[in-house]
């Protein structure tokens, strides 16, 4: 989650949704923005292409997610601890993937992903913790699922009102652009440092996910950024597999990722380099704006 | 960095004053423009190629010249110091690092940004920014490479060795931590500034992403008192005065003796320039300040406030170490940092900082001290004086050298040329 003043949470809440919180008036909503886009359609030509096939990437993600949501909330609500466990970094990958979107919306962003630290950071205590982050505590430090299912039911209807809402969120060039940047400094600030995934340790799929996120967009951009500065488009594309080729190093047979608490501080090190090496580059990918 | 590579091509062609003439589409009228004018029509154009000293610019310190600027440059109140490892892999990639770097110091030198900015709000500045509105402060920038930088496989570099240029040997009671030890390049901004010293590592580095990364750094600073309008010798934080015996810095027969590389000495490209030896020394403040005064002195060799040698009145009289008293003794004690570095008969040139970065995590004490900085054509120099001092100089008990390293800095720059030149031409 992206740590935000309480003040601009509230703020970014009243002016995407008026107060809505169920998943039908949202549907209403979405539909609304919908025909106002086509008729607005005013800076927007810029970059269309890229744009759609942005968001059609990020649509994907996050049914992807609701899907994988749902069966980790099963998991839960049958009391299947180890399903739970192994269903929950791969389900959030879905979310971290997309976060440039999925985060637009400053009132389901925490209650899907908010972490303690950042609710008592607001003021907020326990009472008011919800979604991934509540069941991984019960999951690694209480090894339980038992009193957790209100939290489950609550979560997939967040990431189903999530999915509905997407579909309202004007996607533009710059948010695309910030969003890769923002993506990389979520790594370098939360992930590399082990403090997303605090019980279960599974900060390096947020790791992936966050980079393939950030990924996407410069591929769907790099036609563009190929035609105005082809020296940028081929560092990217080699920062990029730097940071890949890192992360390859600590894969599991299964396809998964070491815990965190197996790296040790010169490997963090290394990725948090590899990870500043890639941001810099990709906070030039504007260039093709001027 | 789209702008500066521009800048590079055109540098790379070194192109005729007839073929700059055309370009600017002067002609004939044009021919009474000097070499220094054509930077400014370039510029008109769009282009920085010639970039130069401005010398309208407030608190300027030269950038090109016969040797690099920070060395014999009056001593500023800040440093930043930046030790960086490469991650380039090859020649042309680090001669490329050098050319991008040397138009981005001289416009730091002469107080500007290091580019113009975007007109796209979507991009981040290119420069960072925290520099704006402050004038040039004295900025220094001072480009050196180390010894590690030769054993680079890829770079190919290993025959232009210069054989000084080695890790200095272990001395006595060195803690040394590999955190504030060596570096392939070293980068020392010193301005009458912290935060433009601190500015131009920081742009320096940022241009450079992904083909360096900082091995260490450390800030420092120094005060000069002002007597009868004239610049004092600074202290240290042991409250002595630092740097009485450097060599006259404006004397080039001096600093030709003590710094400079002379042809003939060592490689070629390095005629002109000198030796960085930089030691992190940490001052047990809290041992320090519970001596007595007179055993501070003795501990010196010198008078604290006024930082006369024992005996004598002024900062300025002879040191005269030979002086004995009635029952024969030395005036100034044998074990005195003093004595023993005189008796080494070897010359350097001081440029040292204070620092003060926190506490020692295991100890709970300041971590503070010196930044010890010398210059001098050969690193022997320091090495005979610092084993003269050795086990004997009695200001061992009070401090610690934590880290260390030794470049090969360049000589100067010459306008329409770049950092490190000389190195790169004899590939």
């Amino acid at each position: 989650m992206k740590v935000k003043s309480l003040a601009a949470i509230l703020l970014a809440g009243s002016v995407v949704l008026t107060g809505c919180n169920s998943s039908d008036t949202a549907k209403k909503d979405a539909s609304k923005t919908k025909t106002e886009d086509t008729t607005g359609a005013k800076s927007s030509a810029v970059l269309q292409k890229e744009v759609n096939a942005y968001k059609d990437f990020a649509l994907e993600q996050l049914d992807k997610f609701t899907i994988e949501t749902e069966k980790f909330v099963k998991a839960v609500k049958s009391g299947d601890v180890a399903k739970a466990k192994e269903i929950y970094p791969t389900a959030r990958m879905y979310y971290e993937r997309s976060e440039p979107i999925a985060e637009r919306f400053g009132d389901l962003d925490p209650r899907i992903d908010a972490r303690l630290a950042d609710l008592k950071a607001e003021g907020q205590g326990e009472e008011d913790w919800t979604g991934y982050h509540k069941i991984e505590y019960g999951l690694w430090k209480e090894n339980t699922t038992k009193g957790y299912e209100k939290v489950a039911d609550k979560l997939l209807a967040d990431a189903k009102e999530l999915r509905a809402r997407v579909e309202t969120v004007e996607v533009t060039p710059d948010l695309m652009m910030t969003g890769a940047v923002d993506l990389l400094n979520e790594v370098s600030t939360s992930k590399i440092t082990g403090e997303e995934e605090i019980f279960s340790h599974t900060d390096l799929y947020d790791f992936k996910a966050n980079v393939e996120g950030a990924e996407k967009i410069f591929t769907t951009l790099e036609p563009q950024i190929k035609n105005k500065d082809p020296k940028l488009a081929n560092d990217l594309t080699e920062k990029f597999k730097a940071v890949n080729d890192l992360l390859a190093k600590y894969e599991t047979k299964d396809g998964g990722y070491v815990l965190y608490t197996k790296l040790t501080k010169e490997d963090t090190k290394a990725l948090a380099e590899a990870v500043n090496h890639l941001g810099e580059p990709l906070s030039q990918m504007g260039i093709i704006m001027e | 960095m789209t702008e500066t590579n521009n800048d590079e091509k055109l540098l790379d062609k070194k192109f005729t004053r007839r073929q700059m003439l055309k370009m600017t589409g002067a002609g004939a009228a044009g021919i009474a423009i000097g070499a220094s004018g054509m930077g400014g029509i370039l510029k008109a154009f769009g282009k920085d190629v010639f970039l130069d000293d401005d010398h309208s610019a407030t608190n300027k310190v030269n950038f090109y010249g016969k040797h690099q600027s920070g060395i014999a440059t009056a001593v500023q109140t800040n440093i930043y110091f930046a030790s960086l490892n490469v991650l380039v892999k090859s020649k042309a990639e680090l001669q490329e690092l050098f050319k991008m770097w040397t138009p981005l110091a001289v416009r730091m030198m002469n107080g500007e940004t290091i580019g113009v900015e975007y007109k796209n709000g979507i991009l981040p500045p290119k420069d960072t920014g925290e520099a704006k509105g402050l004038d040039a402060r004295n900025l220094s920038i001072t480009f050196g490479v180390g010894p590690s930088l030769f054993e680079i496989k890829e770079l190919g570099l290993s025959s232009l060795k210069p054989a000084e240029l080695k890790d200095l040997p272990h001395f006595p009671k060195d803690q040394l931590e590999e955190a504030y030890t060596g570096g392939d390049i070293c980068i020392q901004a010193c301005a009458d500034d912290p935060q433009v010293a601190f500015h131009a590592v920081r742009n320096l580095i940022r241009a450079a992403s992904g083909k360096v990364s900082l091995k260490w750094s450390q800030a420092g600073f120094n005060s000069f008192p002002i007597e009868n309008g004239k610049k004092q010798t600074p202290r240290n934080l042991f409250a002595f005065k630092d740097g009485t015996e450097n060599p006259n810095s404006s004397s080039e027969s001096d600093m030709n003796k003590v710094v400079w590389v002379q042809s003939g000495d060592s490689k070629p490209w390095m005629t002109g320039g000198t030796y960085l030896v930089v030691r992190r020394i940490q001052l047990h403040l809290e041992t320090w300040d519970r001596t007595a005064l007179k055993e501070q002195e003795n501990t010196f060799g010198r008078h604290r406030d006024s930082g006369a040698p024992l005996g004598k009145k002024k900062e300025f009289d002879a040191m005269d170490i030979e002086r004995k008293d009635e029952n024969g003794n030395y005036i100034v004690p044998e074990t005195s940092h003093v004595f023993l570095a005189k008796k080494a008969k070897a010359r350097i040139m001081r440029r040292s900082y204070s620092y003060s970065s926190g506490i020692v995590d295991a100890t709970g004490a300041y971590d503070a001290g010196l930044v010890f900085i010398s210059f001098q054509k050969n690193p022997e120099q320091f090495i005979k004086i610092q084993n003269h001092l050795g086990r004997l100089d009695k200001l061992n008990e009070y401090i610690t050298h934590r880290g260390s390293g030794v470049f090969a800095c360049f000589p100067g720059i010459k306008k329409g040329s770049y950092i490190g030149e000389a190195l790169f031409n004899t590939l």
